[in-house]
């Protein structure tokens, strides 16, 4: 599950995915023509809008793209960086941007990409790029009000609109398709020439079919973890047999030996939890199944993972959704949490044992009985170690 | 040799967002540009004045976040690659020359004034806005952030907003 950093690959090799991500990246610019600030500028003086191609074409298949590997659970969004939103510095940063765009002709990227197949002014302008580099730096003090004001955290576009994700897909898309469509007319305008073929071109034609396809196969291929949970619920005669089960009396035995290979992965509400908390447990939700850092916790070897819930079903259907995903060393409390209450906890010692096998099983509960109050009053103390989530760290 | 005619634009754009997915899924997290341009600019103030880079909390701040050194940042990398992978697409396309465009209406000294003062402006106001076109705009179209959208279109509607003032420069 993405992204590969950090525990696929490592920091340093992550600097040489960067350099060929590089290469990539100034090739395609450069084939774009991005090199020549003639070309960049086109599209303010209405005369070629390439730059509004590459990048609106470019902005749409990367929100598809993720959205795609998102869809089938290959890539964990909540790891990844998402642009804080600054309002004001944003909007007052992006004038100013703007402003040099039209005075140098080039963004930071482009004057790079043009500096290497030999632009003076593009050189130019990475040198001016430096210097207004210090000026922030040095004038920092001076900023800083402006820098932090309006912070409200890294939404997405599409909560801050409050529309649903799959409608502002639509949308911009549409958006998209509707600018191609114009600028070819402004552009045939300015330059006095017919419009050209825009999308029934070889290209556009391509594009527009692996588009449709993509955004229609969204509705036929549910997300992996509707995928999961579709075929748990049905399955819960003979998928759930392959969970292994475990019995109330090896799990209180295991809590009072205090085996550290044993750990509890609480499915419970956090009000449950806390009003009875056990050794070694971990908060665990459903949600924390589809994401990368949780699961890694499951991946651990020479641990007895125990789902806990109220009862077993519900354990049972997390530990075959788990198991689905390829988790092996998982094992659900027989009963529930329920039958370990009544069975342990308030262990009834009125009971008359009848057999043999009885007397052992009467004289280890009624053990467990007096000694797991204060086991679990001991781990009230040892909070559950909650992992936090790292997102990358990105930016420019 | 003539050089070669550009790429089409909507295949140009199809590959890119293919790499920015792909950035993504590697590393979780999207391209940038003038990252590089600060981390560039960083080093440059601690080798020529030590001291007062030390002394300046804004420098100090991008030391701790960069203990092994201004350089060793994942954009300044990805930029080292963008200057091999647009030599090596101009060399392939017959592009590489040496020279200093300008528009039809104006004089080298205008176009020399006009890059480097438009580079600063881009480089003040991509550190204010937290990213530039790579980095703000386009990583953050991807991604959805509201953040990074409302820089993109800052960008580009201020850049309309001046295009008419400056219209000599290039038209």
């Amino acid at each position: 599950m993405g992204p590969l950093v950090p525990d696929i690959i490592g920091q340093n090799l992550n600097y040489v995915v960067a350099l060929f991500i590089g290469v990539g990246f100034g090739w395609i610019l450069e084939q774009a023509g991005f090199s020549t600030s003639k070309k960049l500028v086109g599209l303010f003086y209405g005369y070629d809008f390439t730059v509004l191609r590459v990048f609106f074409t470019a902005g749409v298949t990367a929100m598809f793209g993720i959205i795609i590997l998102q869809h089938f659970g290959m890539l964990d969004i909540n790891l990844v960086y998402i642009n804080p939103t600054f309002l004001w510095s944003a909007i007052v940063g992006g004038v100013i941007m703007g402003l040099g765009f039209v005075v140098g002709g080039f963004c930071p990227g482009t004057s790079v990409c043009a500096a290497a197949i030999g632009k003076k002014d593009a050189m130019l302008f990475v040198l001016g790029s430096l210097l207004g580099v210090l000026v922030f730096a040095e004038g920092y003090p001076l900023f800083e009000d402006l820098y932090k004001a309006g912070h409200w955290g890294s939404p997405h576009i599409f909560e801050t609109m409050g529309l649903p994700k799959s409608v502002f897909v639509f949308l911009l898309t549409a958006v998209a398709l509707i600018a191609f469509w114009a600028v070819t007319l402004v552009e045939a305008r300015t330059n006095r020439e017919t419009p050209k073929p825009w999308l029934l071109t070889r290209v556009g034609v391509t594009v527009a079919v692996v588009g449709i396809v993509i955004a229609v196969s969204g509705y036929f291929f549910p997300t992996q973890k509707e995928h999961y949970l579709y075929a748990t619920h049905h399955q819960q005669g003979g998928g759930a047999a392959a969970v292994s089960g475990m019995s109330v009396d090896e799990f209180a035995f295991r809590l009072l030996d205090k085996d550290r290979r044993l750990r509890v992965v609480d499915f419970r509400d956090a009000a449950a939890a806390k009003s009875m908390p056990l050794p070694n447990a971990v908060p665990f939700t459903l949600e924390n199944l589809f994401e990368k850092e949780p699961r890694r916790l499951l991946a651990q070897r020479g641990t007895i993972n125990v789902f806990i819930a109220p009862d077993e079903n519900t354990e049972r259907r997390l530990a075959t959704v788990a198991g689905e995903l390829g988790y092996k060393n998982i094992r659900v409390l027989e009963g529930g949490l329920k039958a370990f209450e009544a069975a342990i906890l308030n262990f009834d010692t009125t009971l008359v044992p009848a057999t043999r096998q009885d007397v052992d099983t009467y004289r280890f509960r009624a053990r467990a009985r007096r000694d797991l109050p204060a086991v679990i009053a001991a781990s009230a103390n040892t909070a559950p170690v909650v992992k936090t989530i790292k997102r990358a760290v990105g930016g420019c | 040799m003539t050089p070669k005619p550009y790429m089409n634009p909507y295949l140009a754009g199809v590959l890119l967002g293919l790499l920015l997915t792909a950035t993504v899924y590697i590393t979780g997290r999207g391209l940038g540009a003038s990252g590089a341009m600060k981390s560039a600019a960083v080093a440059t103030v601690e080798t020529v004045a030590p001291s007062h880079a030390s002394g300046t909390p804004y420098y100090r701040e991008y030391q701790e976040e960069h203990p092994e050194g201004a350089l060793k940042n994942w954009l300044v990398f990805e930029v080292i690659g963008v200057v091999i992978g647009a030599f090596l697409s101009g060399l392939l396309s017959n592009r590489l020359s040496f020279k200093l465009e300008h528009g039809p209406r104006t004089t080298r000294n205008i176009r020399i004034a006009g890059a480097i003062f438009g580079g600063a402006l881009f480089g003040f106001g991509a550190q204010l806005g937290r990213g530039c076109t790579s980095g703000a705009a386009l990583s953050g179209m991807g991604v959805l952030s509201t953040g990074g959208i409302i820089t993109m279109m800052a960008i580009f509607g201020g850049a309309y907003a001046f295009a008419y003032f400056f219209r000599k420069l290039w038209v």
